[in-house]
């Protein structure tokens, strides 16, 4: 109970801080927004009626205040460009976020583990380093750059798949795809070597005395156990999803909350680019707690901080 | 084993000059030729010519230079910052400590990348504001890792002897401390080069880091993929030079890891 206590202290005050730098980020910067939606040439009126109509003109801890409070209610205030609240600018792109996050990890998951095993199983072979050769390729090659490639290849060349927006369940291919390959490089490596590590316990010798085949042996008794540090590993990886998810929304004219955020970024929408950066931060922290919680619940020796 | 390690090698090798020499050589970078644009190659471009007639292996070479400097700029600045903070953090513990920590989960709370495109974003395109937001969040990972050393070696009998001798701290932790957690900071920092690498082609391509007229390997890939059907070799040239670079640096990461034997986390 103390354990869960402290940890929920530290990520409320994780968020606060998370929050902080965000609005500072934003406002300690050069560059004025106004000045930027009214071009320089504009008269000082009307600068100032702007300014004032979108809470700028107020002392910078007031302003900090709204937007904490703000927050709190999930109130962002209204976009700069599209003139209506950033809220529902945002929960209106977030299923398309979420959609494409789901099918990447399930692309991701869908390589890694019949590669991890396959390698692991005929470890030292030619498979083997095929399977790892494939892993390190896929954490080198950028979204960015496969994206356009594959778009090249599949949609423009053999026509399968659609270009870019999110229409039909073709459309999700090639985004899931460009956005999956690394997470499933990474989780390949880590099947592989926590499957070699379980596969040298007793119970697998045991299993392999019954008489077991190879297949049930790998499939039943190691994967089941391999089966934490993978998921674990998943939960860390998924901020760096999401960050990648920002760059294959855009490849892709993917209509999520990561175009939302480059194009409120180069259009200096700052309201946007702060609520964007919050929430799907806050998410990342979500995720990163539950793992701790779940592995506490899991494995008690966490929660008393005994080896 | 030699053999394995030389071709990731070579490429380096070839990168570094580049780099290196690129600024010396008298490349065209800005000089629009209508009649040759997307073109084969030729004697006077390998590679072929871009959208506007310009030599692709002239871009490729500049662009080689702004990801090498780019990304030792910004490693060797996260290094210096992140390893100085983390060791202050674990030597002197208690509050300085405890804050110290919540501020490094504040910053590892956001995905990386995406602080990183917020941040290049508000401070505005340009080669130091993308250094800039890239050392701003790439400290963090260093401080980590050198406070969790460092506290492992704090009680150590030479750093308790030097502390009972009245050696000032900062001494300590440069001469007794730091020396002695070069090891995983080095392997760190070389993955850390293949990361800047990406994110800088990353930012560029999103428009947010190099502008063109300027190359870079990121600018050069969204271009290209706007021109594929005509040219496929404008995206496939940067973006084939990126992933052999990236590729490069993590095979010699992972030799230095079993290298310096260093545990991997």
């Amino acid at each position: 109970m103390n354990y869960l206590i402290s940890k929920l202290f530290g990520a409320l005050i994780v968020i606060f801080g998370v929050a902080t730098l965000v609005f500072f980020l934003i406002h300690f910067v050069p560059g004025d927004p106004v000045e930027f939606i009214l071009g320089d040439s504009a008269l000082s009126v009307d600068k100032a009626e702007l300014r004032a109509r979108l809470g700028l003109d107020k002392p910078i801890l007031t302003q900090y205040a709204n937007f904490m409070s703000g927050a709190l209610h999930f109130d962002f205030g209204d976009s700069f460009h599209k003139k209506i609240p950033v809220s529902e600018l945002i929960l209106s792109r977030l299923p398309a976020t979420i959609q494409l996050t789901f099918t990447s990890i399930l692309i991701a998951l869908l390589i890694a583990f019949p590669l991890g095993t396959l390698a692991a199983m005929k470890k030292d072979t030619a498979v083997d380093r095929g399977a790892m050769m494939f892993s390190l390729l896929g954490v080198s090659i950028p979204n960015f750059w496969l994206g356009p490639i594959l778009i090249m290849i599949f949609s423009l060349g053999l026509g399968w798949f659609p270009v870019s927006g999110n229409e039909g369940a073709g459309s999700w291919v090639l985004p899931s795809i460009a956005l999956g390959t690394a997470l499933a490089a990474i989780l390949a490596r880590m099947v592989r070597s926590s499957l070699l590590e379980v596969l040298n316990e007793d119970y697998i010798r045991t299993a392999k005395a019954k008489g077991l085949t190879q297949f049930q042996i790998v499939v039943k008794h190691g994967l089941r156990n391999a089966l934490l540090p993978v998921i674990t590993l998943l939960g860390l990886q998924l901020g760096a999803l999401l960050g990648g998810a920002v760059i294959t929304e855009t490849v892709f004219s993917w209509p999520g909350i990561g175009k939302l955020t480059v194009d409120a970024i180069l259009s200096r929408d700052y309201p946007v680019v702060q609520a964007c950066v919050l929430l799907i931060s806050l998410f990342y922290v979500f995720v990163n707690i539950s793992t701790d919680l779940v592995y506490a619940w899991a494995d008690p020796r966490i929660r008393t901080g005994s080896n | 084993m030699k053999f394995k390690l030389s071709l990731p090698i070579v490429i380096l090798i070839i990168w570094v000059l580049m780099a290196v020499l690129g600024p010396l050589l008298p490349l065209n970078l800005t000089e629009i030729d209508y009649y040759k644009i997307m073109q084969g190659p030729d004697w006077q471009a390998w590679l072929g010519y871009d959208e506007l007639g310009r030599p692709l292996l002239h871009r490729l070479i500049s662009g080689a230079s702004v990801s090498f400097f780019v990304s030792i700029s910004v490693v060797s600045l996260a290094v210096v910052f992140g390893t100085l903070i983390g060791t202050v953090s674990a030597y002197y513990g208690g509050w300085v400590d405890s804050i110290l920590v919540r501020i490094f989960d504040i910053f590892l709370a956001f995905p990386g990348i995406l602080l990183v495109i917020a941040l290049a974003g508000v401070l505005g395109p340009g080669i130091d504001n993308l250094v800039i937001a890239m050392v701003a969040v790439g400290w963090v990972g260093f401080a980590r890792l050198a406070r969790a050393q460092v506290l492992s070696l704090r009680s150590r009998d030479h750093v308790q002897a030097a502390i009972a001798l009245g050696t000032k701290p900062f001494i300590i932790m440069l001469r007794h401390l730091i020396p002695l957690i070069s090891a995983p900071i080095i392997v760190e920092a070389t993955f850390g080069i293949a990361a800047v690498i990406i994110a800088e082609a990353g930012l560029s391509f999103l428009g947010l880091g190099i502008q063109p007229p300027d190359a870079s390997w990121g600018n050069m890939i969204k271009t290209g993929s706007d021109y594929m059907l005509s040219s496929s070799n404008m995206v496939l040239v940067p973006g084939i030079a990126l992933i052999l670079v990236v590729l490069a640096i993590n095979l010699l990461g992972d030799k230095l890891r079993d290298h310096l034997d260093v545990k991997s986390r």
